[in-house]
């Protein structure tokens, strides 16, 4: 079972990184843009069945994958194996 | 005495701190590999700076999963002085340590350079050696050093005096100037509620030597070394 983790930076907490992004793209010439916030998504595959997978992991999300201080998660499932 | 160094794959302040502690300590340094389970009879845990598993997922989150954790948290849990410099202070926020973590320097660069810090609480074992409110100069070397917690924690580590450090200039003045990396009230170091785990994001063991042209980190190692004797 395929799963897809998208943890992104809790609202409020800094995110330098989308805000990089965000001067570089209004350098660019890119106008009208604000609010970018840069995550990622980590793809993992579980051979279980689906609400097993998702289960599993979310123990991993709050184990390793995310820091909840900081960041929130989304399980998004993806496609069966 | 000994005083266990916990050396992961990407640590690079190991042997400096082994260095310090020699020098300035009745401590003998053990170099623990993270892949041991336990920790041999030790009198002070210290977990070194570095860039443990290339920073990889966020700083520190895979050393603090490490297989010699679970008998640093165990132990550390139970009192036993325990030290986190830089990646180690990563490494102790990513395990529930102590509390809040460490995010992007809000300049967004890597910062290498010696800053002042001002002794906020000098009545722990890491810090009785100095004197309340004396400014110190000390290296930092990091990209994620931007202490971060939520205002309930936030209230918690002041309300129990867990703040050891704080950015500020030569005159002690701590604002938004004098903060290199955009942590909360310019915190630079805190300790758990207990008061036996430090962590702090300055490098004292890169102040103990004539080839730096720095001292004020020796009072660290001696405070410890005062407290264990």
């Amino acid at each position: 079972m395929k799963l897809n983790v998208k943890i992104m930076p809790k609202n409020g907490v800094l995110d330098p990184q989308g805000k990089a992004i965000e001067n570089s793209l209004s350098q660019l010439g890119f106008k009208n843009v604000s609010e970018i916030r840069q995550g990622k998504i980590i793809e993992i595959d579980i051979d279980a069945d689906k609400d097993q997978a998702i289960n599993i992991a979310d123990e991993m999300c709050k184990k390793l994958l995310v820091n909840l201080i900081i960041e929130d998660y989304e399980i998004i499932f993806d496609r069966e194996k | 005495m000994k005083a266990s160094i916990i050396v992961f794959p990407g640590s690079n302040c190991d042997r400096d701190i082994a260095v310090s502690i020699k020098k300035l300590t009745d401590l003998e340094p053990i170099m623990v590999w993270h892949k041991e389970t336990s920790i041999p009879n030790s009198d002070l845990i210290v977990i070194p700076g570095g860039f443990t598993f290339g920073d990889y997922l966020r700083c520190g989150s895979i050393a603090a999963n490490s297989p010699i954790m679970n008998d640093v948290i165990k132990k550390a849990t139970n009192g036993l002085p325990t030290l986190g410099i830089c990646n180690g202070f990563q490494i102790l926020t990513e395990s529930g340590l102590l509390p809040g973590t460490l995010i992007k320097n809000d300049c967004l660069s890597f910062l290498c350079k010696t800053v002042s810090i001002r002794v906020e609480n000098n009545e722990t074992n890491f810090s009785k050696k100095y004197k309340k409110n004396e400014i110190i100069n000390i290296p930092i070397a990091h990209n994620e050093g931007n202490f971060f917690a939520n205002e309930d924690t936030l209230k918690k580590i002041k309300d129990s005096n867990q703040i050891i450090f704080k950015y500020c200039n030569q005159n002690g003045e701590v604002n938004n100037e004098t903060n290199p990396n955009g942590s909360i009230e310019n915190i630079a170091g805190i300790t758990n509620e207990q008061g036996n785990v430090l962590g702090m994001m300055p490098h004292p063991e890169r102040a103990t030597c004539e080839i730096t042209k720095l001292s004020d980190g020796e009072n660290l190692f001696k405070s410890i070394s005062e407290f264990l004797l």
